[in-house]
């Protein structure tokens, strides 16, 4: 295996952009008969975009994919497939309204006379899924199986089309060890058979349990490809999350006004399932960051404290009195905002203007009953399209034809609009371009210098390290530490994201 | 034998037929003669007919509201293309299948291109057809074609005094092939897959456009076949045929069995749904102290009575590992 193993897929310099956002720029990827490749980075990081780029879903923009020595450019799924590139999902993408034989031939059925050959099809399943380990009867519903049997039913189906190159994404998300364990040895055996397989996953637990090689996308860009042999933990990490030393200066820490009295204080909040308790105080005129890699539990500790999904433990103080969230109308009336990270699904709303988009907080807050004047409307959205510098030719133009950052900065003042004394940002430089982005960090600085308290969840380490007063480090739905002060550093907290395996970069099975 | 989302709605189906022939037969007893059968499969062979293209497209997760508009349109057509222009029925009859046929593929060509509801697109070519056929005439035309008494004449005698008329032989023939269409090839398939989910069906290499075209293409050439089949049946051709029974289609099918989501019933199914609404017709016949509405009260109420046996069925069958 390795170097010497030869070259199944080559892509060379791929490309996509979508309006506003550079998707994909200039991606290599190589991938080698009988290897596993990990494929890692942070959500925005351009995995999917490649996935879809790879499986004809989504059409090339620039650059090139070589399978086995040979151009190709898949126009759709079907096409990729025929070439031999084919993807498994975490969500799985098969119908559970056929059956399992049906699911595994659609689109090729065996026929006789011109009649699709339901024996045949059946045998051949039966002898099919049983090299995968699995007796069960093709012909009954795929609804009557469990999620970890039809994700080994969509990898049989995929690795029947004479696949070459086997594309897994995040498909244990939703499996729990075991079926894992069962997954990773049937990985390694199609790898074994002179398969290519690339693999995406956030569990780095998996990476170095059953992957050869890694590469790592940051932004859209390609950070670099490394052996998982010869690649610590750490500096792993280092990769996906951007934070190299050399290049921390560029940022530099401006000197924060004294924090205020505490205007939030957080006592094991959390929630079974979701997230662990944890603590935390917000004081006004203070950044509160909140790092962890996706799937730390940093997105669902603001889900918590806005009232987004219910605490079962723990609560929540506010000027040091208990208040109940049900619902994120309490944490509105409480005076809290949200932006959450993903803005197309959650945030804007697409086919409103931008004034209607900025309005729609203070006017939720007002209750629906007592409209905002038109006047009031038009001078608010007129003061922060000024204010935060939205480019946008008026206020009445649909935000969805505004660029990402821009999306962004309507959405921040959708809350400033409202005053919050705490304001929750999930991601808020996430999938913008480089000018927005200094923008953005600029503004929360005003912010916090102007007495708001802010809760900023981001994977961008280097800019949480510059502008956190205090960083609360998430790991694996828990709270993993607290950094204060002049603990607060690049390097202080990716050893706090990776502290427990620190020095042990051949992990065990998850 | 398994009881699933699939087989319990068909089951129950067939036992609601067994037990409605049942009870008419112990009041009427001349209810078990051929005579009395034959005359049920033809008079609603034009309803079967387009029931057979309708368990496609609602299969696909579609639906269809323009068949009973095409129909018309086609009775009036054949009418003026006999009577008026002088052809051949055949030819006539050729016409207007193919006829059938492109309009249909429009219809599933606009909904899969404009990624329109298939409900709208289809009620604007309702509209169309409905329209055309009385810009061709709005008065009843008399077809007095010879082939058309030939072919009323054809039938098959059945045992006991009964006959089965060309039409209900068609009707029956329109149901085996579309069975088999539907169960055995490769575009049968096709057409489940896309009711189950288009998204996966397209990611799994099905030609989603395609085969969307094609469903809305046969169902169309089906209400062409039950226009025929009308024109014979009453020797006429008259714009305002068929209003309304695009919905009694749809209501055969679905209380067949089939899931109005898509994805998930059959075409056996289908032509007992088609029976069961013919049986209470003929019932309320027999009786003749009922007015003829009452069919659509006890539909109306077979009809509310099957989609919440079906919700219960999901319900309870709800698949494993997945969450909502």
């Amino acid at each position: 295996m390795g170097d010497t193993a030869s070259m199944v897929l080559a892509v060379r310099g791929l490309t996509r952009t979508f309006p506003g956002v550079r998707a994909l720029d200039g991606v290599d990827l190589t991938l080698r008969a009988g290897e596993i490749h990990a494929l890692l980075g942070e959500n925005g990081a351009g995995k999917s975009t490649l996935i879809n780029l790879l499986t004809g879903a989504q059409p090339i923009d620039d650059g090139t994919i070589h399978l086995d020595g040979r151009a190709i450019r898949p126009k759709n799924p079907a096409d990729a497939a025929a070439n031999g590139i084919v993807a498994v999902y975490q969500e799985i993408t098969l119908l559970p309204n056929l059956s399992v034989a049906e699911n595994i031939y659609l689109g090729r059925e065996p026929t006789r006379f011109g009649l699709v050959d339901r024996a045949r099809m059946r045998r051949e399943g039966s002898a099919l899924l049983a090299r995968f380990g699995l007796s069960i009867d093709p012909a009954l519903p795929l609804s009557a199986f469990s999620t970890a049997v039809q994700q080994l039913i969509a990898i049989a189906r995929a690795v029947d089309m004479s696949a070459r190159v086997l594309i897994l994404d995040e498909p244990t998300a939703s499996l729990d060890s075991a079926e894992v364990a069962v997954l990773f040895r049937l990985m390694r055996e199609l790898a074994a058979s002179g398969l290519a397989i690339l693999f995406v996953t956030h569990f780095l637990d998996q990476v170095y349990t059953v992957t050869d090689r890694i590469t790592v996308l940051r932004g859209g860009k390609l950070v670099g490809e490394r052996l998982t042999a010869d690649l610590a933990r750490l500096d792993l990490v280092a990769m996906m999350l951007g934070s190299l030393p050399a290049t921390e200066s560029h940022l530099q820490r401006r000197t924060a006004v004294a924090p205020g009295d505490i205007v939030v204080q957080v006592t094991g909040l959390g929630r079974r399932n979701l997230v662990s308790p944890f603590t935390a105080e917000i004081r006004q005129a203070e950044v509160l960051g909140v790092a962890g890699l996706l799937g730390s539990g940093r997105t669902e500790t603001a889900l918590l404290l806005f009232g987004a999904v219910r605490a079962d433990t723990g609560g929540v103080l506010v000027d040091g009195k208990p208040v109940t969230l049900k619902g994120p109308r309490d944490a509105i009336r409480l005076g809290f905002g949200f932006c959450p990270e993903d803005r197309k699904l959650d945030g804007i709303v697409a086919d409103l203007s931008v004034r209607e988009n900025i309005v729609l907080a203070l006017q939720a807050r007002q209750g629906w009953w007592k409209r905002v004047p038109p006047a009031r409307q038009r001078a608010l959205a007129d003061d922060y399209i000024r204010l935060l510098n939205i480019r946008t030719p008026d206020a009445e133009k649909p935000i969805q034809l505004l660029s990402g950052g821009n999306q962004q900065k309507a959405l921040l003042a959708r809350w400033l609009a409202t005053r919050p004394r705490l304001l929750i940002l999930d991601e808020p430089t996430r999938g913008i371009d480089v000018g927005a982005h200094a923008e953005i960090i600029l503004l929360l600085e005003e912010l916090r210098n102007d007495g708001m308290a802010l809760y900023v969840i981001s994977s961008e380490i280097e800019e949480v390290a510059a502008y956190a007063d205090r960083v609360l480090v998430m790991r694996e739905r828990r709270q993993a530490g607290m950094l204060t002060g002049a603990e607060v550093t690049p390097a202080a907290i990716i050893d706090a994201i990776v502290r427990p395996v620190d020095g042990e970069p051949s992990g065990r099975a998850a | 034998m398994r009881l699933d989302a699939r087989t319990l709605p068909l089951l129950i189906t067939v036992g609601v037929f067994i037990l409605l022939y049942a009870a008419c037969a112990v009041q009427f007893p001349a209810m078990l003669g051929t005579r009395v059968i034959g005359n049920l499969l033809t008079d609603n062979a034009f309803l079967g007919v387009l029931a057979v293209g309708m368990t496609f497209v609602i299969l696909s997760g579609g639906i269809d509201l323009s068949v009973g508009a095409v129909m018309g349109f086609t009775t009036v057509a054949l009418a003026v293309m006999i009577e008026g222009a002088g052809l051949h029925p055949l030819v006539a009859f050729t016409i207007v299948l193919a006829g059938g046929a492109l309009f249909g593929c429009g219809v599933g060509a606009a909904i899969h291109w404009l990624k329109a509801p298939p409900f709208i697109v289809t009620l604007t070519a309702m509209f169309l057809a409905r329209g055309a056929a009385l810009l061709l005439s709005t008065d009843s035309i008399p077809v007095r074609h010879g082939f058309y008494q030939t072919l009323s004449g054809l039938s098959l005698s059945l045992p006991g005094g009964g006959r089965l008329g060309l039409i209900a032989l068609l009707m029956l023939l329109a149901f085996l092939a579309g069975g088999v269409l539907l169960h055995f090839t490769r575009a049968g398939l096709k057409v489940y897959a896309l009711g189950g989910n288009s998204r996966f069906a397209g990611l799994m290499g099905i030609d989603t456009g395609r085969t969307t075209i094609l469903v809305y293409g046969f169902s169309s050439t089906m209400a062409g076949l039950a226009g025929i089949i009308f024109s014979l049946y009453t020797r006429s051709g008259y714009a305002l045929t068929g209003v309304g029974v695009e919905l009694d289609a749809i209501a055969a099918v679905v209380i067949g069995g089939t899931l109005l989501s898509g994805g998930v019933g059959g075409m056996a199914g289908s032509l007992i749904g088609v029976l069961i609404q013919g049986l209470i017709l003929t019932w309320i016949t027999f009786d003749g102290s009922l007015s003829s509405w009452w069919t659509k009260i006890a539909i109306g109420m077979l009809l509310f009575i099957f989609i919440g046996l079906q919700r219960l069925i999901l319900h309870f069958s709800a698949p494993t590992g997945r969450t909502g």
